[in-house]
């Protein structure tokens, strides 16, 4: 196993689940409720050092018991080593801790996720859509079970009756 | 240039007067004084972006002047893939446009949404504006663009001008 899924296993035996390695990239699975804790070390112990975050992002898989997965990706400037975090959240409770008082360019990209997939952030300070607009109701497009031509939005101008 | 020139001028023989209509006049001074709107919204505003430049020089037709406010502008050149959430925008620079104003959709996404049948994109701009002419392609070179300026030439000179027009005229 590499060295940092390792030590996440040695300090959190409780909220590691398991560690994948391909081609050189590590992805990491933790438990829900560990995950804030786990990011925190991630950012702030000095063999870590993980302190620029890459990217949110977030899966749909429809069969699955934990329906979401919600993927954090960090990388060291200084280390050059990445990692990528993930954990699992059910349909039915689809909510994480937030971690963009860890890392500041995370507020952004966990509102995408909200915005296209639905999941919830815990103390997240701005927790808006970002690409569909405020109005928007017909659910979270990126979900599997949404239509890919969306419910009729994209086909229904209700500006044009709102001129002289 | 479509006008009658009738008369010699007595030294070198050159055309001297000029006989034609008002309609004509006015139609050709417009037809080669058309300002783009600058609206790019994909890749198709690179090619839109060629056709201005040096290579190709579309101010060879009159349309290279490249304006920022839709207020300075005749013609709005739609080059792009059409969100839904850009369609009030549009809408509404087109709205401010002075009249006459006219719409090129550039490229299949303006045209009819091309491969992107999603929840998000427009499924061509003729949904919500106008459109003279369509221009196919993915994305149409500058000649493509230039047909459809000539095009577009072509038809504002059939224009009446000091006659209230038909309805349907802009947007056959």
């Amino acid at each position: 196993m590499h060295q940092l899924a390792e030590r996440i296993q040695q300090d959190y035996p409780n909220g590691f689940v398991n560690a994948v390695e391909w081609r050189g990239d590590v992805a990491v699975t933790v438990k829900r409720e560990y995950l804030r804790e786990i990011a925190l070390f991630l950012n702030q112990d000095p063999e870590m050092d993980f302190r620029y975050i890459v990217h949110v992002s977030s899966v749909d898989w429809p069969d699955d018991e934990e329906r979401f997965e919600v993927v954090y990706e960090f990388y060291s400037i200084r280390k050059r080593h990445r990692i990528r975090l993930k954990t699992r959240v059910p349909e039915s409770d689809c909510i994480v801790d937030s971690l963009s008082d860890i890392w500041q360019g995370a507020n952004f990209m966990e509102r995408e996720v909200y915005d296209m997939m639905g999941i919830r952030f815990r103390n997240h300070p701005d927790l808006r859509r970002i690409l569909m607009p405020d109005e928007y109701t017909e659910g979270y497009p990126l979900r599997k079970d949404f239509p890919l031509q969306g419910k009729g939005w994209r086909d229904t101008f209700e500006f044009l009756n709102e001129r002289t | 240039m479509g006008l009658v020139q009738i008369g010699r001028h007595d030294k070198d023989g050159q055309p001297d007067v000029i006989v034609t209509t008002i309609e004509r006049a006015v139609n050709w001074a417009r037809k080669g004084s058309l300002w783009p709107m600058t609206f790019g919204l994909a890749c198709c505003a690179i090619e839109m972006i060629a056709a201005v430049s040096s290579r190709y020089d579309m101010d060879r037709y009159g349309a290279g002047v490249f304006r920022a406010s839709p207020r300075q502008s005749d013609l709005m050149i739609v080059a792009g893939t059409v969100c839904r959430r850009m369609a009030p925008v549009i809408r509404k620079i087109y709205d401010q446009m002075p009249e006459p104003k006219y719409v090129i959709a550039m490229g299949s996404c303006a045209t009819s949404g091309n491969i992107y049948d999603s929840y998000s994109v427009v499924q061509g701009v003729d949904r919500f504006v106008p459109v003279d002419i369509y221009v196919p392609g993915c994305p149409p070179t500058p000649e493509a663009l230039f047909d459809g300026i000539l095009k577009l030439q072509e038809r504002i000179m059939l224009k009446r001008v000091f006659v209230k027009q038909p309805e349907q005229v802009k947007s056959v």
